[in-house]
This record gives C-alpha cells, sequence and structure tokens, in this order.
C-alpha cells in the first residue's frame, strides 16, 4: 500500500487531502507510519518496523496497525 | 510606482447577510486592483443592505428599482444614476436581476457602461428546469431532473424517482426530502417565497464541490478555483471553505465555459459520486459566487480580470491558484449614524 502522492503530512501530525480539501491529524506513531507509506510498504513491514522501536508485543501492535491502516484506507488517503 | 488609472464600477449585490450577496466580496477584489483605482458605485434594492453603509468600500450608493417593476424603470433609474456617476462597468451579482441586465445591455453600452454578462441564451439554457437537456447538449453528466408547477405534477413526476430528492426554487432555494410529505411541504415552501415552478432533482450521494471561473464570452477561460464547503449555515450556505486540488473539476468547468462561450463570472455546482467518483452538474450560477474574494485569497482576483476584459486590456488566463486556502465568514454589527438610513429613505441614494 501507498499514500496518494498529494497527501500533505506535516511534523505536526496535521494531514490535508487537497483533492477534496479533508484534514485529519495523528500523533508521532502515525506520521511515522505515514511517512512509511509514502513509499510502497506492507503492513508486515510498517509492523516490524514498530516492534523495532516501541515495547509493544506482536498482536497488539498487528491490531492496532490493522485499525489505523483502516481508517488511512477510509479517508481516502491510499492510492487505489 | 505604477499610477492606476481611474474608473466607475457599479455593483448590485450589496445585501451581506447570512445567505449573501457576492457584491462586497467583489468590491473587496476590485479594491486590491494593481492597475485601476476604482470608485465603487453600490446599487441596492433594499435600504438595510450592509454594504451601503461600509464606507470604506463603497463610494456611493443608489437604491433602484427591484426587477419586477420592469425594464423601463431600471433603465430610467440608471440613466439618472449614468448622468451623475459616468459609470464604466457594471457588474450585477444576482440572478433574479440578471435578465433585466441582460435585455439591457445594447442601452446601457450605448450610454457608455459596458457588462460581461451571459446572452439571454446562455443564460437560459442553465436555468434549473433545463439543465437535463444542458447536460445533453454539451456531454456533461446532470442528475435526472423534472420541473412541476402543481402538487399534482409532482405526485405524478415523483412516481420516476427514487428518494432522496432534491426540492429546489427557480431561482434559489433547496430541500432534501425522503418522503413525498416532505416533497410537498417543501413544494409549498418553496413556491410561496420564489414561486412556481420547482424543480426535483435526483439526490446524488457524494460529496459536494463548487468552482467560481470566469469565462472571456470566446471560450476561454480566464481562471477558476475549486471549494469545498467545511462549514454551512441553516440555509446550507457555506460560512467556511477550502481551495482543493482535483484536475477532473478544473476539466469540467473549462468545458461548460468553453462549449457555452460563457461571458463573465459563473458558479459550477458539482456533486461527486460516493461509489463511482463521478462528477454531476447540480447547478450552474450566472454570476459570482459570494465567496469569491477566496478566489482572490488564492491569487485569483477575478472581479479585476473581468474589467481588464471588458476594458480591451489583455488578460492571460491563470490555470494556478493556492490550494489549502481557507475562507471563513464572521458577522460583524456596523454601527451608523441615522442620517444615512435617512437619506436612503428620503432621496434613494448616499
Amino acid at each position: 500500500m501507498k499514500l496518494k502522492s498529494n497527501i500533505a503530512v506535516s511534523e505536526s501530525g496535521f494531514i490535508f487531502n487537497p483533492e477534496i480539501g479533508t484534514s485529519f491529524t495523528t500523533n508521532s506513531l502515525g506520521i511515522a507510519i505515514l511517512k512509511q507509506l509514502k513509499e510502497k510498504t506492507s503492513p508486515e513491514e510498517i509492523k516490524n518496523s514498530i516492534l523495532k522501536s516501541y515495547d509493544i508485543d506482536a498482536i497488539t501492535c498487528e491490531k492496532d496497525l490493522d485499525d489505523f491502516l483502516r481508517i488511512v484506507k477510509q479517508f481516502n488517503l491510499l492510492e487505489d | 510606482m505604477t499610477i492606476r488609472k481611474k474608473i466607475t464600477v457599479a455593483v448590485t449585490g450589496l445585501n451581506a447577510i447570512d445567505s449573501p450577496g457576492p457584491g462586497i466580496a467583489v468590491i473587496r477584489g476590485l479594491k486590491e486592483s494593481e492597475t485601476y483605482d476604482i470608485r465603487i458605485i453600490g446599487l441596492a434594492y433594499e435600504i438595510l443592505e450592509p454594504g451601503i453603509y461600509m464606507d470604506e468600500l463603497v463610494d456611493k450608493v443608489y437604491q433602484i428599482p427591484v426587477p419586477s417593476s420592469g425594464f423601463d424603470q431600471m433603465l430610467q433609474r440608471i440613466q439618472y444614476i449614468q448622468e451623475k456617476e459616468n459609470i464604466d462597468v457594471l457588474i450585477p451579482n444576482f440572478d433574479a436581476e440578471l435578465m433585466t441586465f441582460i435585455k439591457l445591455k445594447p442601452v446601457l453600452k450605448k450610454m457608455g457602461i459596458k457588462m460581461l454578462i451571459p446572452s439571454k441564451e446562455q443564460f437560459e439554457e442553465r436555468l434549473k428546469g433545463e439543465l437535463v437537456v444542458f447536460g445533453k447538449k454539451h456531454h456533461i453528466k446532470v442528475p435526472k431532473s423534472e420541473t412541476v408547477f402543481t402538487i399534482d405534477e409532482m405526485e405524478e413526476a415523483l412516481k420516476g424517482f427514487e428518494y432522496p430528492v432534491v426540492v429546489k426554487g427557480k431561482f434559489y432555494d433547496a430541500y432534501i426530502a425522503t418522503t413525498k410529505e416532505q416533497c410537498k411541504s417543501y413544494f409549498h415552501k418553496i413556491s410561496a417565497k420564489w414561486g412556481a415552478p420547482i424543480i426535483l432533482q435526483q439526490f446524488i450521494n457524494g460529496n459536494e464541490f463548487n468552482i467560481t471561473a470566469l469565462g472571456d464570452g470566446k471560450g476561454t477561460m480566464l481562471g477558476a478555483v475549486a471549494m469545498r464547503k467545511t462549514f454551512l449555515t441553516d440555509k446550507g450556505k457555506a460560512w467556511a471553505g477550502i481551495s482543493i486540488d482535483d484536475p477532473k473539476l478544473m476539466q469540467m468547468a473549462n468545458n461548460v465555459i468553453s462549449k457555452t462561450l460563457w461571458a463573465g463570472g459563473m458558479e459550477i455546482e458539482l456533486m461527486k459520486e460516493r461509489d463511482t467518483n463521478d462528477l454531476y452538474l447540480i447547478e450552474i450560477n450566472p454570476r459570482f459566487p459570494a465567496w469569491i474574494y477566496l478566489a482572490n485569497g488564492c491569487g485569483q482576483n477575478h472581479p479585476d480580470m473581468l474589467i481588464k476584459t471588458l476594458l480591451g486590456e489583455k488578460v492571460e488566463p491563470i490555470k494556478k491558484y493556492a490550494v489549502g486556502k481557507m475562507f471563513i465568514r464572521y458577522s460583524y454589527d456596523l454601527i451608523c449614524d441615522l442620517d444615512k438610513y435617512e437619506q436612503m429613505s428620503i432621496n434613494g441614494e448616499v
């Protein structure tokens, strides 16, 4: 999966979709995930990078990441 | 330092109320012209239109007769104003007055007043009740629509629709109805205010977008800015919005302007269907929208470009604009002395 190329993500966690004018906010982990999604990345790769950087068990990480990616998709921020 | 040429421009739509006319936003653009030093003549229908009392924007105001008074009364009034003010350009900003100004255009031209407005044919073909025919003619997707004059006609027409249905007035107002009873209620509400006919339009499930665009009357789109409303009033009017970048929207605007050879400002209302991403043309308003100053904020001063076009300056079409610019309206209490109100009441000018 890959973030649409026109989606703007600021260092403060503000996300703007210029195609439809919607905006969202996220935390530092969300920013890190979206940065990875600027290049084509699999959920597995993202999960592994989170497990390396954060003190979290694999099951919780996978569940929370699934939730986050579902929201990102629902907000129409990913390429088809 | 560039010396700006002094000109006089008359503007209607000074009703900067909760459902605002575009006049004040147009004037703000004109006042920021780098080419012209513009004296603004406000033309008001009601003596409590807020623009009358905005001294920093409007230099002189005249009351004009409502469009229903007829061609002759309007002509007489403008002749009177022209003798005093020597107006170079007039910018009408109301749908309901436009037909009167279309008829007046040749006479006003002889008097030295120029207008960049659509022709009678262009004005009529984009009427809400004609939009389906317009769509077919120009190969633009338009939701199924029916024009009805009576409750009986509406009941018959509704058999061909699925709910929700949008019930619209011929000039203003639109309501989303989910039952036949609601449709009837909105029919009465709208026809009591604006008269018949009423337009029924199939509701499109998706996001609404708006475009303000300027045509030179020869098929060239001089500028366009797309916007999504981010805050609505209870009347469904934009109280805040943000400029957006969607090439499909610009293509639609360009199509409409080039195929109709549109002259002047227009607002295009579109729906993007959620499931298919198909764009549907919902409405074309034959004038600048009330949010036209957003275009200025995005780098396109359409009122100024309109003036330049009319006065024979070379105007290069602008294709770029700032994306992510927002407008937020606000209300503000002007404190005015009674004498201005008195002068408008007694003399019809101030």
